[in-house]
């Protein structure tokens, strides 16, 4: 039951798909084609760093679905996206084999170094790319599907379940800092060679990551543009604006929130698990709750419930990142995050997309009708 | 529970108290398929919270609540009763503001409330076929894509008598559906209540006499969470207890 595709995008979506498309050719072409001396010439570190935007981005698409649709605001995404990561970061290391420090054809070298006699039983498996991917998706989905059928049949809602969402990443960060387990402690995973065969730092592996995660984006928003545009969408609208009023219409709110709360985390998954190649390390820190509010922040920035702000944010604010960390502003950027936060909630309550949305609305409306504009009306 | 009964919805002996106060006290009710009842009654004599253990919102302390002379409501929650044929207007007209006219109807439509037969796209012209009719019969044909945020008091009503109608119920609880409206509007809206009437069981609490009246209807009058008379309005409005607690001297 496939949706045609011009009553699931509207104008916005269509420039995007464009654009990323074009980004998804071009930046690979220009980096592998042109020798790093030709103006033309993308270089490598630049296509990692955009590669770890799109993932980023992946993250704040997931969170727009929930939050700015179905009124969800989780504070613990990161923990999906780091589940995901781990995941990927599992495979990585069986693929390491001898190559290791310890030279352990099975054992990743942590293992051997807290002297654990045998690979547990959950490492089983990673070696295959397949069940690797599988896992990706399905981990943190069943943690979600778990946390969501609890707290939404509880009915906790609002900043309640803002709250036990973040205890849930705090939880996990603290699990995975211990050594036994089982994930690296600490240290996390790192020091990987190769994915499916071909060297993880080498730049054409590189060029084709950044590909993979922009088609992912791509898939990702085509899903969540389906899904909002559907009658399921318009009933998580309804379900964030107006929830009891749902239930005596005979729909059960809880069992829609699962579902999408368990797709959300799906697609932090696959952002997480794409992150990990690209930047070469994951650790317990992607766990740590000040990540999850700052992709919050980017989604808020951006305009939440709009799908395109939330891209366009988490890819703005990470850009301010890099740019001002990497400068002498370095210890000031939290209070920068912290005050463009405040200022996007105090001045630009929409975000930028959703602005800009409400902006041609009105423009329209008052060109058709020739009347004062209507109240102003969110994104759908 | 009770032996049956041709009435579809049953109250016997039902009590609700919060805190100590006691909002229902013993209260009995029956209601015969396809009747419009009238509740009025004061202030706080229990005419929303009786509407709230009938649709699941409050659970009983004792005594039976039965619909259809089969199903125990005071076991099942909102969702289930809604979906047994129930339907409800709240006293504030609520309906779900950033969508348009047309898609709160869309929503309310009788349909599988499942997430996955949700993920669909459009209306099946048999689905615009009801839109269209329901619009017709509550008057906002002209405004059906505007958001119903914008709508005025008296529109909102009229939508969530409309959705109401959507949903195909087979008992509708309709609470105070002409707060807040012009006359015009309110005798609109007892026109309207009897159309709907000819096919389905109607509940309706108000405290508007003139709009009660219009009904022409049985009528139940509550107090201190239990009816103190019931029958046809002059009857009741006769009845010296009636006189006393409400309508006055």
């Amino acid at each position: 039951m496939m949706p045609p595709l011009i009553r699931i995008l509207d104008r916005g979506s269509m420039i995007f798909l464009i654009v990323l498309g074009v980004l998804t050719v071009l930046v690979p072409f220009l980096n592998l084609v042109f020798p790093p001396s030709s103006v033309f010439h993308v270089p490598t570190y630049l296509v990692a760093l955009f590669g770890k935007y799109v993932c980023y981005a992946i993250l704040a698409l997931s969170i727009d679905l929930i939050w700015g649709y179905a009124g969800i605001l989780s504070l613990g995404h990161g923990a999906f996206f780091a589940l995901g990561g781990y995941a990927m970061g599992m495979y990585l290391m069986r693929q390491i084999g001898t190559r290791g420090v310890y030279a352990d054809p099975i054992l990743p070298d942590f293992m051997v170094f807290l002297n654990w006699p045998e690979l547990p039983v959950f490492w089983y498996g990673f070696q295959h790319f397949p069940y690797a991917l599988l896992m990706v998706v399905l981990v943190p989905g069943a943690l979600a599907f778990v946390f969501g059928w609890f707290a939404f049949r509880s009915r906790v809602t609002g900043v309640y379940l803002s709250i036990i969402t973040q205890a849930l990443t705090y939880a996990l960060l603290l699990g995975f800092f211990r050594n036994n387990f089982g994930f690296g402690g600490n240290n996390g995973l790192t020091d990987f060679k190769d994915i499916l065969g071909f060297n993880v730092q080498a730049q054409g592996t590189r060029a084709a990551l950044f590909a993979a995660s922009c088609i992912a984006l791509a898939l990702g928003f085509l899903i969540c543009r389906a899904l909002v545009t559907s009658k399921f969408g318009k009933m998580l609208v309804a379900i964030r604006d107006a929830e009891p009023r749902t239930r005596f219409l005979g729909y059960r709110a809880e069992s829609y929130k699962v579902f999408v709360f368990t797709l959300s985390a799906c697609m932090a998954g696959v952002a997480g698990a794409l992150y990990v190649p690209q930047v070469g390390i994951i650790n317990p820190s992607e766990f740590s709750p000040a990540n999850s509010i700052e992709a919050v922040i980017w989604v808020a920035v951006g305009g939440r419930g709009t799908l395109t702000g939330a891209v366009i944010g988490a890819i703005l604010v990470n850009y301010a990142k890099t740019t001002f960390t990497s400068g002498p502003l370095a210890p000031y950027w939290l209070f920068m995050l912290g005050g463009l936060f405040v200022a996007v909630t105090l001045l630009l309550p929409r975000g930028i997309v959703g602005t800009w949305q409400w902006w041609t609305e009105r423009r329209r409306a008052s060109a058709a009708a020739g009347t004062a504009p209507r109240a102003p009306q969110a994104a759908e | 529970m009770e032996a049956s009964t041709t009435a579809l919805l049953y109250l016997n002996g039902v009590n609700v108290s919060f805190d100590g106060f006691r909002a229902l006290n013993n209260l009995s009710l029956a209601v015969e398929p396809g009747e419009m009842r009238a509740i009025i009654g004061p202030n706080g004599a229990g005419k929303t919270t009786m509407m709230d253990v009938v649709t699941g919102k409050t659970r009983p302390d004792n005594g039976d609540v039965v619909f259809e002379g089969q199903h125990d409501l005071s076991k099942l929650d909102e969702t289930q009763i809604a979906t047994l044929g129930i339907g409800r207007k709240f006293q504030k007209p609520t309906v779900f503001e950033m969508h348009t006219v047309e898609d709160n109807l869309m929503l309310a439509l009788k349909s599988d409330r499942r997430p996955r037969a949700s993920v669909k796209w459009g209306t099946t012209p048999d689905e615009d076929g009801r839109i269209n009719r329901i619009l017709d019969t509550i008057r906002l044909t002209l405004l059906r894509d505007r958001p119903a945020g914008s709508l005025a008091h008296g529109q909102k009503q009229w939508l969530e008598i409309g959705m109401l109608l959507a949903q195909e119920p087979k008992l509708l609880l309709v609470d105070e559906p002409v707060a807040g409206m012009t006359d015009n509007e309110t005798r609109q809206t007892a026109e309207l209540l009897k159309e709907i009437n000819r096919d389905k069981t109607v509940i309706v609490v108000e405290h508007d006499m003139t709009f009660v009246r219009e009904l022409g209807v049985k009528v139940t009058c509550l107090h201190e969470g239990t009816a103190i008379a019931e029958g046809t309005i002059d009857q009741v409005s006769e009845n010296e207890r009636v006189i006393e607690v409400y309508l006055g001297r």
